[in-house]
């Protein structure tokens, strides 16, 4: 086994782990933080991170040609898609009325009044 | 090990512990996965069934291309890209369908 293949094993192995290591941090979130967007705090950025870092150990792994080209084409579609579902899941949750944590208000007040009448 | 060379170099020759760390994070996404289907049951408003649903679609992209690296199979990288455009879709309807109440106006 030359250098260069041991590298790459290496390098795919530190970033599973890393990717590994986000997506447990994330569903660690989901389960224990009180509020959905709390929640949606941890998953949104953790998850993302994980499954980014396992596609870049795919492109690690395969090379950058065939496999390895998609893995880069999943990078950065989660990279645009993640904030933006993130984004339309805890807006329609404060459209529904989901309180936030006690303590927590809205930064200027009116802009919640003002969404509230036009809905 | 010596004997195997007309597969891939490194999936043959490279030593147990890359094969190790792959089946550990598989078992440990599949773990999380399960996990987080007590988030959709439970959850007490539909937006974080939602927020789960999309959790475990992440996971399960996660467990394609962890699937992919252990088998040495290039093919499931493409599952993992169209689970993640699938999950990414559902999770922009859901979230429309609970604001307006209905998709296609």
């Amino acid at each position: 086994m030359t250098l260069l293949q041991t590298l790459q094993a290496v390098v795919v192995g530190v970033l599973v782990v890393t990717g590994t290591f986000f997506l447990l941090i994330g569903t660690i979130g989901l389960l224990r933080l009180p509020n959905v967007y709390n929640r949606l705090h941890a998953t949104s950025k953790a998850t993302t991170l994980g499954a980014a870092s396992l596609f870049l150990a795919g492109f690690v792994y395969f090379g950058p040609r065939g496999a390895g080209l998609i893995s880069l084409v999943g990078i950065v579609f989660l990279f645009l898609t993640a904030p933006t579902g993130a984004h339309m899941i805890s807006r329609s949750a404060q459209k529904i009325g989901v309180p936030f944590v006690e303590g927590v208000s809205w930064p200027v007040p009116d802009d919640v009044d003002e969404q509230g009448e036009t809905d | 090990m010596e004997t195997q060379t007309e597969v891939n170099p490194m999936a043959s020759e490279f030593p147990a512990l890359l094969a190790t760390v792959l089946d550990a994070a598989l078992i440990i996404a599949s773990a999380v996965t399960l996990l987080a289907a007590y988030r959709v049951i439970r959850g007490p408003t539909v937006p974080d069934r939602v927020v789960a649903l999309d959790t475990i679609g992440t996971n399960v992209v996660a467990i394609a291309i962890l699937f992919a690296l252990t088998t040495d199979t290039g093919l499931f990288i493409t599952v993992g890209l169209v689970l993640a455009i699938i999950g990414f879709i559902s999770t922009i309807t859901v979230a429309r369908f609970i604001t307006e109440g209905d998709i296609i106006q």
